[in-house]
């Protein structure tokens, strides 16, 4: 015999699962279709940036002057104000949603403006309230312009009073950009779904289908059936890697600062992490039903809000910040925004890979146990 | 291991489960014996007995709670990778990855056996011979008939010799033929390799050629011995009767079985009843039940000392008989005459380019037991999917109750039962609760629902709070007919509804289609014991997708061509073997 | 009438057995009851776009009076935390770096000096930008509390006032947005997978041909089927409806009944894409996978995150077929807006229409998908 006995066992395994993953479309349009999907959804249909808000706008003082003050609001891309009658009206539109605030101008705006005591009424929908707050940033930023302006106009110095600038320097991410942080997000997001979802029902369809009880007796030990298993999917992942990677470089523009070697690396023990939870979670269960709502409810939804890819863990209470921390998709999620954008931040590195390790070895460890060979 | 050796010895070896009820159920309950290395050990016994559970512990996947239990010389409970190493099993219900080819299942079993590759060769190429498989090879093994699975389970697992081979009931569901060819198989590699077999069996043919027989009955054991000596309990007991020309053995069979006090077990054979008497009862008691039928006695098999061993466990335990069924009002009041209820005409069904049903027709009349029986794959489950309304006709005419149930209302589907070969019922639910569900899906309800539960639990000796998936190979058997009887329907398909129980059951089984079909019921059933055709009032043998042969048991045992005396078995081997030879011949098949 | 009952019974039937199928097991129950609670409060505290804690460090050169009662008022604010004072320039990459700062301020010498000129004093703010949308909203609120300041100095625009009201979440705290859509969403992704694998479930384990063969017709399957998920469905929703109003406090606009209207139609186009994939699903694998493969987009084009309106308008046409869209934009706007039946009834077009193709297709290929 050329290889020793566990080669050759793991060889036999790994050419089944490469084998039954191939054959179910399924396997393959989660495994590369998804990615994709989200790569392009991320990329192009998610943004938090604020366009075109429709805002209704009530002139009730018909004055050139009060024209003028909200003239400003219509010359900015983020919003679409559109004048209506009466208050009335634009209180119908607020609440059929067709616009999402509404400025008023009162009745007494320009004889007000010239004691100096004008008010201009910005009623909110504020169910979104970071839309609301973005609109209410604009229309302020206008009607200041154009106050300011006025008020050079009317030469109208104000005593000379010093006053504070703030000098704003955006570091990693100069411009601002969204997509910026997103895209590496996704890539932790996509790692996470692929081992939820690819091998979550691995070993308990198994069990279902009573074909471990024959596996069991044969030579065949439980770390080779896990190692068999997981082989094929980090291909499958690490394909999805690259697909990010690619998309983040020349899609997204996106710059990665920090070495690419550690990224790949780093990115590829995140993988091993997410797909022997998933096997854990199958193994634990020995029950496809279990397994998938399992799956679901541990990957997607804990990526997107509580590693802070989506929403910062700096505002959230102690306790949720404990659970976050719980996640090994937070720490690779510091991990890779810091990589990407940041630079090789050796403290950061160190102990993110530190965690993922220690994760990988725990799970296979508790994978391992789930397999014992037992029916009891 | 030397011969002569014992491979598996167990002392006081015990496992316990817990019952549904909550108490324990003593799955094995101190057993201790010896098996001997270079033999086949047969393990028998009814369902429930503790075979499988026994099989498992051997088999290094459940730990034993008291005693000792060595395997091959190892500590099975503290070694089992060891034991495992050395050993093949075959599990009850092999797990085939259904994904996978017939092949790449072989290979991965081989590969991960270390069969050499030069071995391998001659290896597979008879093991596809014996199962018949050899054109299969690409086939996923999920695209298999149920019997094909079975052989190709047992393929997989003889893929190398072991130093110890356990079988965990091997021929449920595999055909007459196949299992010929298995035990062929089994047999040459005790004789050549001097391989040690362990196998759980509910056919007696196959213990009959066991050098060692342990009788087991709840956890315990019964008798062991070599076949001949437990033979012996029967001896001068042993009867066959003919009963009078012009009525089916099955209704003197259903009278000797039903006097309960005098006769032990008696089954329809080659047109004959052969029974045995209760030892307690004279021999001239026999005079006044069979008035005017001749009889006389026969040589004892081991089945006649097996039924006589559990009759008296039954007897002890006070379990009621089976209770003939009250037959069907429904039944009875909806006959239209003499036209058949079941009219099949050229019937076609192919898959792609495979023909799976090739022009079949027969017509089955009403109160009539049609049985439809032939090797794995010959088309027997499609035929029956197809009458069921379950699958599509690619072309012909079918009428099932003057309709085809794939198109018709709804309401004609209660008029019909459908007992599949794999066990279909929800598993997590209780026996009740599938009872109930599906009473409840016939549109029986309120005390009709309850009344109809409480009969058919009473019926079939069920454990309603069992936990259905958990239930013994035959108990999940028993409950699928009780789901398919429940609604009392005018016409039962049966695939292969006695596979895996023992012949207890069986036989109560048999009563109640016998008392149903008198009662005016329809049945159509498949099966591999070739015993149970002879209830039948016709049969049709079926391989390839093409009937064989049509006919009463007796016209089918004469078409067979064998000399008078020849049992349903060699008549179905030697039709089969007939037809596939004239099928190599004119390339087209013989039709019947 | 006799007629009706027993096609009631039949149902009946079935629909008890699917529930007992699925709450059988402890294990299954715990899953489709404790996930709603655990991932309402998880979430509840845990999505928010709301600063509450912007750790900053300091770099105080000016060391002046002007420079402490500004860093007074940032402190006053409760959000921003002071986690290091620095010395100099060089210390600010390595805060920044090991994320213990969000922000530095970075005060110059010359900076009341410069105040006392009249003139305008620099204040140099650098952010962490790999949030880059916390780092904007804490940089907004630097602007805003320096506003302040300036305006104590007498400085600002003149006399100008934007008054500001919010309808609806007068304090525009993110989390009454996001709680009432989890109502929905949450809810979605449980009975989507368990709709999913209802008729892929049986195929698998071939008791759905024994279920084709009882006198059920199609609809009475389809019915079957899909009552236990909805009932599932709506009672995640409530379990997290009950947890937003009476634990989190968020005051509820509308009419219970119109949300629960709402939420059923909302629950059975849901049920019906799921048993969709079910009855196109040869395996359990194949129907779980399609259905994330379905959920993922559904989340992400919801609105739950992003607001529909910000999405390319392809994209926002394709939205149209998604029923978490209309089903959260029902519940936030009946919740939080008491949005009347006629303020919203549009929302439910989409719905019905998805319900009204999804549900009889599931029907159709319970017994015609060739299997």
């Amino acid at each position: 015999m050329r290889h020793p006995e566990f080669v050759r066992r793991f060889i036999a395994l790994l050419r089944k699962e490469t084998r039954q993953m191939l054959r179910d479309r399924s396997n393959l349009a989660v495994g590369l279709l998804l990615p994709v999907a989200l790569i392009l959804l991320f990329g192009y249909g998610l943004s938090f940036d604020v366009k075109n808000a429709p805002v209704a706008v009530v002139l009730e003082d018909s004055s050139p002057i009060a024209r003028e003050a909200v003239a400003g609001l219509q010359g900015s891309t983020y919003l679409a104000p559109a004048w209506v009658a009466n208050m009335d009206a634009a209180e119908r539109l607020l609440r059929a949603g067709d616009a999402d605030g509404i400025v008023r101008v009162p009745l007494d705006f320009s004889r007000r403006l010239a004691t100096g005591d004008a008010r201009i009424q910005l009623v909110l929908n504020g169910v979104n309230s970071t839309t609301a707050q973005t609109v209410e940033g604009y229309v302020n930023g206008a009607i200041a312009t154009w106050a300011q302006k006025q008020a050079d106009r009317a030469g109208n110095k104000a005593p000379a009073v010093g006053r504070v600038e703030v000098v704003q320097r955006m570091w990693f991410n100069e411009a601002g950009n969204s997509t910026w942080y997103l895209v590496p997000g996704l890539i932790v997001l996509v790692l996470t779904l692929i081992g939820a979802f690819l091998t979550s029902l691995l070993i308990a369809r198994e069990w279902e289908r009573g074909t471990l009880e024959s596996l069991f007796v044969t030579p065949v030990r439980p770390l080779e059936l896990i190692f068999a298993k997981l082989v094929p999917y980090v291909v499958v992942g690490a394909i999805d890697l690259m697909l990010c990677l690619l998309a983040a470089r020349f899609l997204f523009e996106v710059p990665l600062r920090g070495s690419l070697t550690i990224l790949l690396l780093a990115s590829m023990l995140y993988l091993l992490v997410s797909l022997l939870l998933g096997l854990f979670i199958s193994g634990k269960t020995r029950n496809q039903f279990q397994a998938s709502q399992l799956a679901m409810l541990v990957s997607f939804m804990p990526a997107m809000m509580l590693s802070g890819f989506v929403f910062d863990l700096r505002n959230v209470p102690l306790v949720i910040q404990g659970v976050a921390q719980l996640l090994p998709a937070t720490h690779f999620m510091g991990l890779i925004k810091t990589l990407f954008l940041a630079g090789d931040h050796g403290p950061t590195i160190l102990r993110s890979v530190a965690i993922l390790s220690l994760y990988a070895v725990v799970l296979v460890v508790a994978t391992q146990r789930t397999l014992r060979k037992s029916l009891d | 291991m030397s011969d002569g050796g014992a491979t598996v010895v167990a002392e006081g070896l015990r496992k316990t489960f817990e019952a549904p009820g909550g108490g324990p159920l003593h799955a094995v309950g101190g057993v201790s014996m010896t098996l001997r290395a270079g033999e086949l050990t047969a393990l028998v016994g009814p369902d429930g007995a503790g075979k499988t559970t026994l099989m498992r512990m051997m088999a290094g996947l459940l730990k034993p709670d008291a005693g000792m239990l060595r395997v091959l010389d190892i500590d099975v409970a503290k070694d089992p990778q060891t034991v495992q190493d050395r050993i093949s099993y075959m599990p009850q219900r092999f797990g085939l990855y259904e994904d996978l080819s017939v092949q790449e299942n072989l290979d991965l079993y081989a590969d991960l056996h270390g069969v050499p590759q030069n071995l391998r060769r001659e290896r597979f190429g008879r093991m596809l011979e014996m199962t018949d498989m050899a054109r299969f090879t690409d086939r996923p093994a999920g695209k298999l008939s149920g019997g094909m699975k079975q052989k190709l389970g047992l393929a997989c697992t003889l893929v190398r010799s072991p130093d110890l081979l356990l079988l965990d009931e091997p021929s449920v569901g595999v055909d007459p033929l196949s299992r010929r060819d298995l035990w062929k198989i089994v047999q040459q590699l005790v004789d050549d390799e001097n391989l040690s077999v362990i196998v759980s069996t509910a056919y007696m043919d196959e213990a009959e050629r066991c050098a060692q027989v342990f009788v087991m009955h709840e956890g315990r054991l019964l008798a062991e011995g070599a076949p001949g000596a437990l033979r012996e309990r029967a001896r001068g007991l042993t009867y066959v009767a003919t009963p009078p020309s012009g009525t089916p053995a099955r209704d003197l069979q259903a009278r000797l079985i039903d006097a309960g006090t005098r006769i032990v077990d008696a089954v329809p054979k080659g047109g004959a009843v052969w029974f045995i008497r209760q030892p307690e009862a004279e021999e001239r008691a026999l005079d006044g039940l069979l008035i005017g039928i001749g009889y006389r006695s026969r040589p004892e098999e081991l089945e006649d000392a097996f039924m006589m061993m559990l009759r008296q466990q039954q007897t002890k335990e006070t379990h009621a008989a089976p209770e003939a069924p009250t037959p069907s009002p429904q039944a009875a009041s909806n006959g239209n005459g003499d036209k058949p209820v079941i009219v099949v005409r050229d019937l076609v069904r192919k898959f792609g380019d495979f023909t799976a049903v090739a022009s079949t027709s027969f017509d089955v009349a009403r109160g009539e037991i049609f049985g439809l029986l032939g090797p794995n794959g010959a088309g027997k489950t499609t035929t029956f999917r197809m009458l069921c309304g379950l699958l599509p006709v690619s072309s012909g005419h079918l009428e099932v109750a003057g309709m085809n149930l794939r198109t018709a209302r709804s309401q004609a589907r209660a008029r019909i039962g459908y007992v599949s070969q794999k066990f279909a019922l929800y598993g997590n639910l209780t026996v009740r609760e599938n009872l109930e569900f599906f009473g409840g899906a016939y549109g029986l309800r309120g005390q009709a629902l309850r009344s109809r539960v409480a009969a058919t639990i009473a019926q079939f000796g069920l454990e309603p709070a069992a936990i259905s998936g958990l239930l013994p190979g035959g108990y999940k058997q028993r409950l699928a007919m009780a789901t398919g009887l429940l609604h009392e329907p005018e016409i039962l398909f049966l695939d292969e509804p006695t596979s895996g129980i023992d012949p207890l059951a069986r036989r109560a089984f048999w009563r109640t289609i016998t008392a149903l079909a008198q009662a005016g019921v329809t049945v159509i059933i498949t099966t591999h014991f070739m015993e149970e055709a002879e209830y039948c009032d016709r049969i049709a043998i079926q391989d390839a997708g093409k009937v064989l042969a049509l006919g009463t048991p007796q016209a089918v045992r004469e078409q067979a061509g064998l000399d008078g005396g020849a049992d349903m078995n060699n008549a179905f081997i030697a039709i089969v073997e007939h037809g596939r030879a004239a099928g190599r011949g004119d390339g087209k098949g013989a039709g019947a | 009438m006799a007629s009706f009952m027993a096609t009631l019974s039949q149902i009946i039937a079935l629909v008890r057995k699917e529930l007992l199928a699925l709450i059988k097991e402890p294990a299954s129950r715990a899953l489709l009851i404790a996930p709603a609670f655990l991932q309402a409060l998880l979430y509840g505290y845990g999505a928010t776009y709301d600063l509450t804690h912007v750790p900053y460090a300091v770099l105080d050169q000016s060391r002046s009076a002007a420079s402490t009662e500004l860093l007074a008022r940032l402190d006053g604010t409760g959000v921003f935390v002071r986690e290091a004072t620095l010395t100099s320039s060089q210390q600010i990459a390595g805060v920044v770096d090991a994320e213990k700062a969000l922000l530095v301020l970075s005060i110059p010498p010359d900076f009341e000096t410069r105040l006392a000129l009249s003139q305008s004093a620099p204040l140099q703010l650098v952010l962490d930008g790999r949030n880059s949308s916390t780092a904007g909203s804490a940089a907004s609120h630097v602007g805003a509390i320096v506003a302040a300041y300036n305006a104590s100095l007498g400085a600002g625009a003149p006399g100008i006032r934007v008054e500001r009201r919010a309808w609806f979440n007068p304090n525009l705290e993110s989390r009454w947005n996001m709680m009432p859509g989890l109502i929905a969403a949450l809810s979605m992704l449980q009975t989507l997978v368990l709709a999913a694998l209802s008729v892929a479930r049986e195929r698998e384990q071939g008791t759905f041909d024994q279920l084709l063969v009882t006198p059920l017709t199609p609809m009475q399957i389809l019915i079957g089927k899909a009552l236990p998920s909805i009932l599932i469905g709506l009672l995640q929703s409530t379990i997290i409806f009950l947890i937003i109003r009476f634990w989190f406090e968020i005051p509820m606009q509308g009419s219970v009944w119109l949300l629960y209207f709402g939420l059923i139609v909302f629950t059975v186009a849901s049920v019906g894409v799921g048993l969709s994939i079910s009855a196109l699903s040869l395996t359990m694998q194949q129907a779980m996978l399609y259905s994330f493969l379905l959920i993922m987009p559904l989340m992400l084009l919801s609105g739950l995150f992003t607001p529909v309106r910000n999405m390319p308008e392809v994209l926002q046409l394709a939205t149209y077929a998604n029923p978490l869209r209309f089903g959260m934009n029902i519940v936030r706007r009946v919740y939080l807006e008491g949005a009347d039946l006629i303020d919203i009834w549009r929302e439910f077009i989409p719905l019905l229409v998805l319900a009204a193709t999804t549900l009889p297709l599931a029907a159709w290929l319970f017994r015609n998908r060739l299997s």
